[in-house]
């Protein structure tokens, strides 16, 4: 008896993957738990997005009329709280005459923020640029010279003082990060001791309470007569505190630089601060720019804590603007919108930033 | 390697040798550091002598002379600082923990539904994580505070689920009257907890003999409900509640949240979840997929290959980040000051405004804040420890 060969019969072809519509089967309707979410996610949707996209846009007041607010409330948000305010949000105190040098100075500094996220611009020379640009800002917001009138600190407030703080405690931060990372890893027990110390007793105490500090027991630390102005005071405030943090971001950076580069650089002759110079920090701080990137972010946002020291940021500036005024005071809900979406976008433009550029630097160990 | 030549010894002093270089820089590292120290030392003793300001810790004994919102022990003006002190201490962490644990439900959620098959489920944990994170945490607190402070009804009107009431004085929900029979059905619960611990235990140990798999999960659930309801029977099944109802002016009796402490809470999980959820998804993301594509051949379903694979893979990864965020909530919930919960730092601002002993008050914070940060990163290490993979 001869067998005959018989074929199993042939697979089907295979489900096609691609396109809208195997998009929409697979990611929408695969299975029927997957489709229960889908149709609950929809529901919700269906039920949370028009009122709010009515009281958001549709049926919000855009004019700064207090009166006409008042009757919509409840209905639609009333954004002319932001028509009537957004100076003295945005600019906070700052003499109306004058206004034009914080914008100046914010548009400089944010000018210079984003050439310095270029990479070709990476070099020694922006460091010096970086000095030149915070003299200048500082110039600019201050007056007293080049026939601009003096504008004391207290005056200084709102967007551009947020900037200021987070962009120059960051800039002020980073070399001392570097100086103790580096002091970390250091083989001098006494110079590893004091910046373990610096670090752990920086990372485990809140923000706030550097702040405290600043504003409260600062003044006693000068020599009698001394004063130092309060805004200063925060801003070394916030730049030892970011430094701590970055400190631990370069130390993460230098442990990623294979001990073949260091042993190699010493069989070269290298003394130890030309292979850091050298061979170690280009390597390593270039792998730390996303890290960096993070902590600008989270200083960013934590800079919102100088109102509770009394100094007039975006939030801070916020509460001035509405408190001492009982026709806006209702409508604060729309002002902490409006500054959470001013952070928002700042924030989130800069944490797409920062994953392009791990990206980019990563680039070359990926094959 | 085995025969490197030792270079001759001699004593070099001279500023080429390494070793006496490191040494001089230490003693100029350590003068200058101690120099600035006592410079600021010196400045801030003589400040405080010309300004006439009082040092030393002797305050703490003497009445506070402030009544504080909400505490956990009996607390009254009269008492001394250090009783305002501690009171401040423990509603700080009272936030701090039950935000830990919210924070942790709800992060885990977000992270691993980031890996969801649905996406829609996808995209709101996508956006809930973006849109969270990138707002500071103390506008999310004021924004909530506001929200419960002016937007919510009057106490005269609160809303109301069952006996659960939100107002503007806070949140009011029933509680059951604490007897003999509560306290012995918790005291069943706890001994259906070690039963189950026993239970899981020999589960184990069956399964490495027999290699028959046992469920551990419900079994042990009905043995802690279980003893809890058992207890509650002996104690004489007590079921009368404290439930708050409607007054005239306000909602009256049952336990209540205050709006500060709600805020606050609210605030501080929902930023911090963002934060776990990111952590979650990078240590799920880092498993490798062989990991859950063997898992999958092996016939586990999609939620056994999660749990019984990839989570406890992606744990070692999660831990330490994981650490970090419970501290940074921990150390967030200083904000509470903005909005007036009586946590220590605004107990401390409170005492520094009255005494004027700003060194004092602020070395305090700062004890309180390292002393929980090292506790509970010395507890997150071992916990680190014991889940590591056990090298050779």
């Amino acid at each position: 008896m001869s067998a005959v060969f018989q074929p199993i019969a042939a697979r089907e072809a295979p489900i096609k993957m691609e396109g809208f519509v195997p998009w929409i089967k697979h990611n929408l309707f695969g299975g029927w738990r997957n489709t229960v979410a889908t149709l609950l996610g929809l529901a919700v949707i269906v039920h949370w997005l028009p009122p709010l996209a009515n009281w958001l846009l549709f049926k919000a007041v855009f004019v700064p009329d207090s009166d006409v607010c008042q009757s919509a409330r409840e209905i639609g948000a009333c954004w002319g709280v932001i028509t009537e305010k957004h100076r003295l949000i945005i600019l906070g105190r700052y003499p109306l005459a004058e206004q034009w040098r914080p914008e100046i100075a914010t548009l400089l500094l944010m000018g210079l923020l984003i050439f310095s996220c270029i990479r070709k611009f990476w070099k020694p020379w922006l460091a010096l640029l970086w000095l030149v640009v915070v003299a200048l800002v500082f110039v600019l917001m201050g007056g007293g010279v080049a026939g601009l009138t003096r504008v004391s600190t207290d005056q200084w407030g709102g967007l551009p003082l947020t900037i200021m703080l987070a962009t120059l405690s960051i800039v002020f931060a980073f070399p001392i990060a570097v100086v103790v990372a580096l002091g970390r890893r250091s083989k001098l027990p006494a110079i590893r001791t004091v910046c373990v110390i610096y670090v752990e007793l920086i990372r485990g105490v809140p923000l706030i309470s550097v702040l405290f500090m600043a504003s409260f027991m600062f003044p006693l630390f000068m020599p009698p007569g001394v004063s130092i102005d309060v805004l200063l005071r925060v801003l070394v405030g916030i730049t030892l505190f970011s430094a701590a943090y970055m400190a631990e971001i370069v130390r993460g950076g230098l442990q990623a630089i294979p001990k073949g580069q260091t042993e190699a650089a010493a069989t070269l002759g290298l003394s130890y601060w030309q292979t850091q110079r050298k061979i170690v920090l280009p390597q390593a701080l270039a792998l730390v720019v996303p890290g960096i990137m993070n902590n600008f972010i989270s200083i960013f946002k934590d800079t919102s804590l100088v109102t509770i020291v009394s100094l007039y940021e975006l939030t801070g500036a916020m509460g001035l603007a509405l408190n001492s005024d009982a026709n806006w005071r209702p409508f604060k809900l729309e002002a902490y919108l409006f500054i959470a979406a001013i952070y928002f976008a700042f924030c989130f433009s800069m944490s797409r930033y920062s994953l392009w550029i791990e990206k980019q630097v990563n680039r070359s160990k990926v094959r | 390697m085995a025969d490197v030549r030792t270079p001759p010894k001699r004593r070099d002093w001279s500023w080429r040798s390494q070793a006496v270089r490191g040494v001089i820089y230490q003693i100029v590292a350590i003068a200058v550091i101690a120099a600035a120290v006592w410079f600021l030392a010196h400045n801030t003793l003589e400040n405080m002598r010309v300004r006439g300001i009082q040092s030393g810790f002797g305050f703490l004994g003497s009445p506070a002379g402030f009544d504080i919102g909400e505490m956990l022990i009996n607390y009254d003006a009269l008492d001394p600082y250090w009783k305002a002190f501690l009171v401040g201490i423990l509603n700080t962490l009272r936030v701090a923990v039950i935000g830990i644990v919210l924070t942790t439900v709800l992060g885990t959620l977000l992270g691993i539904g980031r890996f969801s098959h649905n996406a829609i489920v996808r995209g709101l944990c996508y956006g809930y994580v973006e849109l969270f994170r990138n707002i500071p945490v103390l506008l999310q607190l004021l924004l909530w505070y506001l929200v419960f402070t002016e937007i919510l009804p009057d106490t005269n009107a609160a809303l109301s689920v069952g006996s659960v009431f939100l107002s503007k004085g806070g949140l009011s929900f029933p509680v059951p009257i604490w007897g003999i029979g509560q306290g012995l059905a918790s005291l069943g619960a706890i001994l259906g907890l070690v039963l189950a611990l026993f239970y899981r235990h020999w589960a184990m140990q069956q399964f490495e003999r027999t290699g028959r798999v046992r469920d551990t999960f419900w079994p042990a659930l009905a043995l802690i409900f279980g003893m809890a309801f058992v207890g509650w029977l002996v104690g004489g099944a007590p079921t009368e509640w404290n439930t708050p109802k409607q007054g005239e002016v306000m909602v009256e009796d049952g336990a209540a949240m205050t709006p500060e402490f709600m805020a606050v809470l609210l605030g501080l999980t929902l930023y911090t979840a963002s934060y776990v959820a990111e952590v979650v998804r990078a240590g799920i993301a880092s498993v490798s997929h062989g990991q859950g594509e063997a898992a999958s051949s092996l016939g586990l379903s999609r939620g056994q290959s999660m749990r019984l694979v990839v989570l406890p893979q992606a744990l070692r990864v999660i831990i330490p980040p994981l650490t970090n965020q419970y501290l940074n909530l921990t150390k967030n919930s200083s904000l509470a000051v903005a909005i007036g919960y009586p946590d220590v730092v605004s107990i401390s601002n409170t005492a520094i405004n009255q005494t004027g002993r700003a060194v004092e008050c602020i070395a305090i914070i700062m004890l309180v804040y390292l002393s929980t940060s090292l506790s509970t990163s010395g507890l997150m290490n071992w916990y680190n420890k014991r889940s590591a993979i056990k090298e050779r």
